[in-house]
């Protein structure tokens, strides 16, 4: 019983039904694998005693035969998750040493439905960033290599612990969260599934704000199924966020049935981008046909304004973040500068937020300040929200249209290098979530689903889009996707 | 629309960010790249579009008006870099 920590969620789940482990066996395997991965650098802060705690508790609950889904299964948490008395930074030093007194609705629900908190998981500061670069914790690293070079890969970000951690088979799932496919790219990255819900599905209290008209929570698995259970305990409406959807949350697993029959898959034109690598096309086109041997009709849409999505995405997450990122003061918590003699109040948000955020986050808050400030929310701020209208119709059109779900490509490549795009320009890296960022603007469910490898022996992933609330058809496409694709590789342990 | 220093020095303070003088030419170059970028925005015809304001159309929930929670006081002030006698701590802000 070594490999426990290589399990599925639904492998490990019916084998604690019927008996054939412990949840403590479970959770000690993943512990040792955890102990074993400091070259990853997935998990930041770890919590051993916790997790016992938790996995004795859940090992009681299905001895009494009353085990909910997640009922003893060990998972991984963003940092950017309220974990109370556990350790809470957002990957920023301006948060160093937070402990928050309080729970976040993901983890609450997480927690009750019997899951085992190991640790939490490296991420981009604030979830601002493409590669988990921007972390305060340093780089969390891909367990993924190109074939036997021992180049240090990206897992992706911002969630790149949770990707890499998955990957790894260092927990069986991780929490991630998307502002603008924080969760997709990463998963592409490493050859893991991670679906962003519908915006308002999942609660937002408790995880640390970036852009909350973007912000959504989702799981990070290994297949689809496992994302269908973890889903489903994620889900549901919150008083506490008043965005919150008050809708009933289906049993989304029961949902997977393999039939897509009939099933209208959209091909947008406008993704096919100018010097799109050959594989990455390829594995579109692969993908597009086994949705249609599966028995779907595939037709190419348009969506028109996808271009301007990425420009739109750097004007509003920019100008919510500023707002929101206004609360970090030195003040109430985190981190506070040393003041020399005679220094004011402004002195002291001014050098605590100079010390305590990095170079991209001040960049962020400094572009959203600009672009709200008088005489420009007009011309920037306004006019985004405009184009994002126009992104959101896009969409609701092709649906109208009697589109049930999008095929893309979920990145422009495979996993870069460390470090690779350190001299570009910003842009540069914002560019990695082209295909992603939509879904975010438009607020639909996105997943992402490994189904490949590049020439370098790397994972390459496909997203779905779905209609708005229909995570459970959209899982079941992604489903057969996963099914028909048969990805089963693993990165070769080196670490 | 180009960003010139002190333009960037405005910003800096407007987002009470302490940068440094020798700082504002990089920190200019590198607004002016995203603003490049966020410039195709004007290519869109965007005449009587409404601004989204909610990405799903969902009137907010109301409640009744009253206290649900509070009298944690320790809780509030357990992670303050300095809380002293039940406060919040700051320097000097009235003379």
């Amino acid at each position: 019983m070594s490999d426990l920590n290589k399990l599925t969620l639904s492998e490990a789940r019916d084998g604690l039904r019927k008996g054939d482990f412990t949840s403590v066996e479970v959770t000690e395997t993943c512990l040792s694998a955890i102990a074993a991965s400091g070259a990853l650098n997935a998990f930041v802060h770890n919590t051993p005693e916790i997790a016992m705690e938790q996995a004795k508790a859940a090992d009681a609950r299905i001895a009494s035969g009353e085990a909910p889904a997640m009922c003893g299964l060990p998972i991984g948490i963003k940092d950017l998750f309220a974990t109370k008395g556990v350790d809470t930074q957002a990957g920023s030093r301006i948060l160093e040493g937070f402990k928050p007194e309080y729970e976040s609705t993901i983890t609450t629900k997480l927690f009750d439905a019997g899951a085992v908190m190991l640790g939490k998981l490296n991420m981009d500061e604030f979830a601002m960033g493409s590669s988990n670069e921007t972390s305060v914790y340093g780089n969390a690293v891909n367990p993924w290599r190109r074939g036997n070079e021992d180049t240090q890969l990206t897992p992706g970000g911002s969630s790149g612990g949770s990707a890499a951690a998955v990957a790894a088979d260092l927990c069986l799932a991780a929490t991630g969260t998307d502002t603008g496919g924080s969760i997709r790219q990463p998963a592409a990255f490493t050859g893991i599934v991670g679906i962003k819900p519908t915006y308002g599905r999942c609660s937002r209290w408790g995880v640390v704000a970036f852009a909350s008209s973007l912000d959504q929570a989702g799981p990070m698995t290994k297949t689809t199924r496992d994302a269908a259970i973890m889903l489903e305990a994620m889900c549901g409406h919150d008083a506490k966020d008043s965005t919150s959807a008050d809708l009933a949350v289906p049993n989304f697993e029961a949902m997977l049935t393999g039939d897509i029959k009939g099933k209208k898959i959209g091909i947008p034109k406008e993704y096919r981008m100018e010097g799109m690598p050959e594989e990455i096309s390829k594995l579109w086109d692969d993908g597009a046909d086994m949705l249609r041997a599966a028995g779907a009709e595939v037709v190419e849409i348009s969506l028109p304004h996808t271009k301007y999505a990425l420009p739109a995405y750097y004007v509003i997450a920019p100008a919510e973040a500023s707002s929101n990122l206004a609360r970090y003061d030195g003040v109430r918590y985190g981190h506070r500068a040393k003041l020399a003699a005679g220094d004011g109040i402004d002195d002291m948000y001014e050098k605590t937020r100079a010390e305590g955020f990095g170079h991209e986050v001040q960049r962020r808050v400094m572009v959203g300040t600009y672009v709200l400030s008088a005489g420009f929310y007009d011309a920037y701020y306004n006019r985004a929200r405009k184009v994002r209208t126009l992104i959101k119709k896009d969409f609701e059109d092709v649906f109208a249209a009697g589109i049930d779900a999008i095929l893309t490509p979920a990145t422009p490549s495979a996993a870069f290098g460390l470090g690779e795009m350190s001299d570009s320009d910003p842009i540069q890296m914002y560019l990695n979530d082209v295909f992603t960022v939509t879904v975010n603007l438009a607020g639909l469910p996105g997943v992402s689903v490994p189904a490949g490898l590049s020439a370098k022996g790397l994972p390459l992933g496909l997203q779905l889009i779905g209609r708005p609330w229909e995570e459970g058809d959209l899982l079941n496409i992604a489903h057969s996707l996963e099914t028909a694709a048969g990805f089963v590789s693993k990165p070769e342990k080196w670490w | 629309m180009s960003i010139d220093i002190d333009t960037a020095r405005r910003v800096a303070k407007l987002a009470r960010i302490r940068v440094e003088e020798d700082a504002l030419p990089a920190l200019a170059e590198e607004f002016n790249a995203v603003l490049g970028f966020i410039e195709q925005l004007s290519e869109v015809d965007v005449e009587g579009v409404e601004p989204m304001t909610s990405v799903t159309p969902q009137r907010l929930k109301r409640r009744v008006d009253e206290v649900t929670d509070g009298n944690m006081q320790a809780s509030i002030l357990k992670n303050a870099p300095d809380a002293r006698e039940g406060f919040f701590a700051v320097p000097k802000v009235v003379e």
